[in-house]
């Protein structure tokens, strides 16, 4: 029999109809009248400046409304601090079109407006514009020796915690060692819809933004601070986003820039950037890591090094947490874990899909690897051996950690006690097939949240939170809370997103949103559950008479007495008679900070590759993938296993093909477009299994949810390179492993 | 220090081309717009019919996310000028089912969570129709390799093959 106990279930979509039929629409889909469109004009230098631009040439052609530049776009905030959004790391943030100087490489230069796209297009196409170049680097290889220890870094940095132990005594010493240095290549985000904003102008300094973001309030404080206009005369719309993977995270010089045209041209306008110029605002730093280990002669770690050197721009400091993680996945006592930056000619980079974890995961858990191999110990036993049963960096317990459950459910899975060790001692036929394991860690998170539900007589839920839906399911699995919490089928229930008109709710990211918005939508419907609880007792002859809001239970549209199920009323009724025509409750969520303060919160997953190389040609296929993980409650198994199925996706396109190459001569990303940036296609991928072992939680919020968009990633890449090495006896640490590396 | 002038030359900057009457039969639909020729079918979808469920990923052919079928063939329609097109049958994923009333292959990728974001998903499903109209598609590999032109950056490939095999496998 079917319930209204939703949370948990594998529950279709419910914007999947809207997605499959092209219903759901996006930022550049929104139809308004008078529509100026307009095309960015990207620097082909990465440092210089603008000394001259012909704008009359184009100005000339009919339809073509203006040419935006440094030479006539007003001016705009003067402070820093106006210009830095939520997650705006340290330093002065990119203006576009403010200043004739060159920061990077297709930097905005120029906007065109034109009363068409492709008349647009055509006129920024033949814009001429004049440079002086100067010198630029944008090769993290020559600024080894520059590295210096970043500052306060940005929200959600956390510097590596200081030594434990003696690091390189206990390495000097060890039974077995390793050390190596690990790269991978720069990535970019590539969510597939197009940046994109479209304005609606309402008037003298009011605007509607519809924009592609991951945060519609940080959009609208970021265009009210630099704009200076009224707090109440911006609103930031987005109900779909097509995907973001942390490009969004920031308002990017696409919203500000259609922004600056409509308030100049006073009429609504659209402006999308191109695939190319998708590369052109932030990227996965490229990292070079070193890591040292060793191991004591029982195969437990002795010591534990990991040090990072990675690029940020000259205009902002960008900090991750690519080190602290080594710190804490694994008991050793003796830890050494350094971060430097170092400034290059180059936009600064932004947050990517698990920023951090995802770079420090790969050279940590190829680095297990390979002193699995030197010590002789099967590479999964190795990491029992060393099982962290206390967060070490943060010296406190975990508040769950089900890692154990996750090595031993994703092996049996696997098959993992078939694998021989040496490498190569695998094949079928021409195939070398390779077994390998990798593994992480990721935060749990919950941010303050509000939210807001209002029920109508009939019986109907809306529930309001401006939160995102960039894939991850915030739609699905918020309606499934909701529904749950007051007994009603999923249809009674609407759940609305995307619009700085809601309640606040924080920036999609960081695995947080099911944790944050979902404790909040749930806070909110239990309030609303005791206000009708309470119009449920005001009827003559109630059976709810006197029970108090914990004595009963909202269920299959019935409010009932937990103790005696007979003792019911339909919630419909009540509301129907009790002459209100909408009830409404609104709130918002902190996390609980005493209770929390006490426990180390995070996330965990161990996966498991299996890779069949083809001796003679190189070509790696990735043909089975297990993935398990340890991440609280989950809400949605179908929504679930779909970010998980993605995240290794992700894994495996940073193990063999994702890169963004720098033509140093340049300065400039040449693979801009996604013919040269390869990510995976259908035929890339084959048989992944998701496992979400059980893991009750109920320190790191209400729900007991860890969030997953994540933590999924962490391992995927190593773990393939580590099968590659089982395969072949090639250990490749310079990534993505390309068919030249292996031949 | 060097200088440098992009494009290279300047000189007669040529008018941009007049706009005429445009027929296009979109999803059993006549309609007729004013277009320029260098509109793409893509952008005349989407700017001048409003028809906004065709993506654009990358408007050079290398996504997939704007495949429509001209004549139950699928096409990128990003790489095709609407001006070609006066004498075609256009279907778009606003015309193989809507919201309430879902074509098989729709429902399939409901089913199969197929899709996260769903920017690439009207895309795949007109790809995955035309694979189907193809009559080519038979085993696993097969679907893989045929829906290979269609990025899915959310990486629900293997829902996708999953959802095209249900239906596939039906006929």
């Amino acid at each position: 029999m079917s319930t209204t106990n939703y949370i948990g279930q594998a529950t279709s979509r419910v914007d999947g109809p809207a997605k499959v039929s092209g219903a759901a629409t996006y930022s550049a889909e929104v139809h308004l009248p008078n529509l100026a469109y307009g095309y960015v004009v990207s620097s082909p230098i990465a440092r210089g400046k603008i000394t001259k631009i012909h704008a009359d040439e184009v100005l000339a052609l009919p339809g073509v409304i203006q040419v935006f530049s440094h030479e006539n776009v007003p001016s705009v905030a003067w402070l820093d601090k106006k210009h830095q959004d939520q997650v705006a790391p340290g330093g002065s943030p990119f203006r576009a079109l403010q200043s004739p100087e060159i920061q990077f490489s297709q930097q905005p230069v120029a906007m065109v407006m034109a009363e068409s796209f492709e008349l647009a297009r055509y006129a920024a196409s033949l814009l001429r514009i004049e440079y002086e170049q100067e010198a630029h680097e944008t090769n993290l290889e020559t600024q080894r020796a520059k590295g210096y220890e970043p500052g306060k870094g940005k929200t959600g940095y956390q510097p590596p915690p200081p030594p434990r132990g003696n690091p390189d005594k206990a390495w000097e010493q060890a039974a077995h060692r390793m050390e190596a240095e690990y790269v991978h290549g720069t990535q970019h985000h590539n969510p597939m819809e197009l940046f994109s904003t479209t304005v609606d102008w309402h008037g003298e300094g009011k605007i509607t933004a519809y924009d592609k973001t991951q945060g519609v309030f940080n959009v609208k404080n970021y265009l009210v601070g630099v704009f200076g206009l009224n707090k109440d005369d911006v609103r930031v719309v987005n109900h779909f986003v097509g995907g973001g993977f942390g490009s969004g995270l920031r308002p990017q010089y696409s919203v500000y820039l259609a922004v600056l045209a409509a308030l100049e041209l006073r009429r609504p306008v659209r402006l999308t950037l191109t695939r190319a110029q998708m590369f052109s605002f932030g990227h996965r730093p490229q990292p070079l890591q070193y890591v040292k280990l060793g191991t004591n002669p029982d195969g437990s770690l002795a010591a534990l090094q990991h040090h990072v050197l990675h690029e940020t721009s000259h205009f902002e400091e960008y900090t991750e947490n690519i080190v602290t993680w080594s710190g804490m996945l694994y008991q050793c006592d003796n830890v050494k874990l350094g971060y430097q930056v170092a400034p290059l000619d180059v936009f600064t980079p932004l947050d990517m899909r698990a920023p951090g974890a995802a770079s420090g995961s790969i050279a940590l858990e190829i680095a297990m690897d390979e002193m699995a191999y030197e010590a002789g110990i099967d590479p999964l036993e190795l990491r029992l051996r060393s099982y962290a049963e206390r967060d070490q960096n943060q010296d406190k317990p975990f508040s769950s950690k089900k890692l154990r459950d996750c090595y031993h459910q994703g092996a049996a899975k696997f098959g993992w006690e078939k694998r021989t060790m040496a490498p190569g001692s695998m094949r079928e036929g021409n195939m070398l097939v390779g077994w390998g394991v990798g593994g992480g860690v990721w935060d749990a998170t919950q941010k303050k949240s509000a939210a807001k539900a209002s029920i109508t007589a009939d019986g109907k839920l809306t529930v309001l939170s401006g939160s995102g839906e960039n894939g991850a399911g915030t739609y699905t699995i918020m309606t499934q809370i909701a529904a749950e919490t007051l007994g009603l089928p999923l249809e009674a229930v609407t759940y609305q997103l995307g619009d700085t008109d809601q309640p606040e709710a924080p920036l999609q990211g960081g695995s947080w949103t099911a944790a944050s918005v979902g404790t909040a939508v749930q806070s909110v419907c239990q309030d609303l559950a005791g206000k009708i609880l309470k119009l449920a007792q005001k009827q003559a002859d109630s059976p709810l008479q006197d029970a108090k809001f914990e004595d009963v239970e909202f269920l299959n549209g019935q409010i009932r007495l937990r103790a005696d199920h007979s003792q019911s009323v339909v919630i419909r009724d009540v509301l129907q008679s009790s002459g209100e025509a909408k009830i409404e409750a609104d709130g918002s969520t902190t996390p609980n900070m005493p209770k929390q303060s006490q426990y180390s919160l995070h996330s965990h997953n161990v996966v498991f590759v299996e890779v069949k190389v083809d001796e003679d040609l190189g070509t790696v296929h990735v043909t089975r993938v297990v993935n398990a993980i340890a991440a609280g409650r989950i809400l949605n198994q179908k929504t679930a296993r779909s970010q998980v199925l993605g995240s290794v996706v992700w894994g495996i396109g940073m193990a063999l093909m994702e890169e963004t190459v720098i033509d140093h001569k340049f300065g400039r990303y040449m693979n801009h477009n996604f013919a040269e940036y390869h990510v995976p296609v259908n035929a890339d991928i084959r048989d992944i299994d998701v496992i979400f072992v059980d893991e009750e939680d109920d320190i790191v919020n209400p729900l007991g949810v860890k969030g997953i968009g994540e933590v999924g990633m962490l391992g995927v890449t190593a773990a393939v390179a580590n099968a590659i090495y089982h395969a072949t006896g090639k250990r490749v640490r310079d990534l993505p492993i390309t068919i030249d590396k292996l031949l | 220090m060097s200088e440098q002038t992009t494009p290279a030359s300047g000189g007669a900057v040529a008018a941009p081309p007049p706009v005429g009457t445009v027929r296009l039969t979109i999803n059993g639909t006549a309609h007729e717009v004013q277009l320029a020729p260098w509109t793409t079918l893509l952008d005349a979808l989407r700017e001048y019919l409003h028809l906004t469920g065709t993506k654009k990923g990358c408007d050079h052919g290398q996504c997939g996310a704007c495949t429509v079928l001209v004549n139950g063939t699928r096409i990128n329609s990003c790489l095709t000028l609407a001006v070609m097109h006066e004498d075609d049958d256009i279907t778009t994923i606003e015309g193989l089912g809507s919201e309430d009333n879902l074509s098989a292959l729709q429902q399939a990728f409901v089913d199969h969570d197929a899709f996260q974001c769903g920017y690439c998903t009207p895309g795949q499903i007109c790809s995955a129709q035309g694979l189907i109209n193809e009559g080519k598609a038979h085993s696993e590999h097969d679907i893989r390799e045929m829906m290979s032109g269609n990025l899915c950056r959310c990486g629900a490939y293997v829902g996708i093959l999953a959802a095209v095999q249900e239906v596939v496998n039906k006929k």
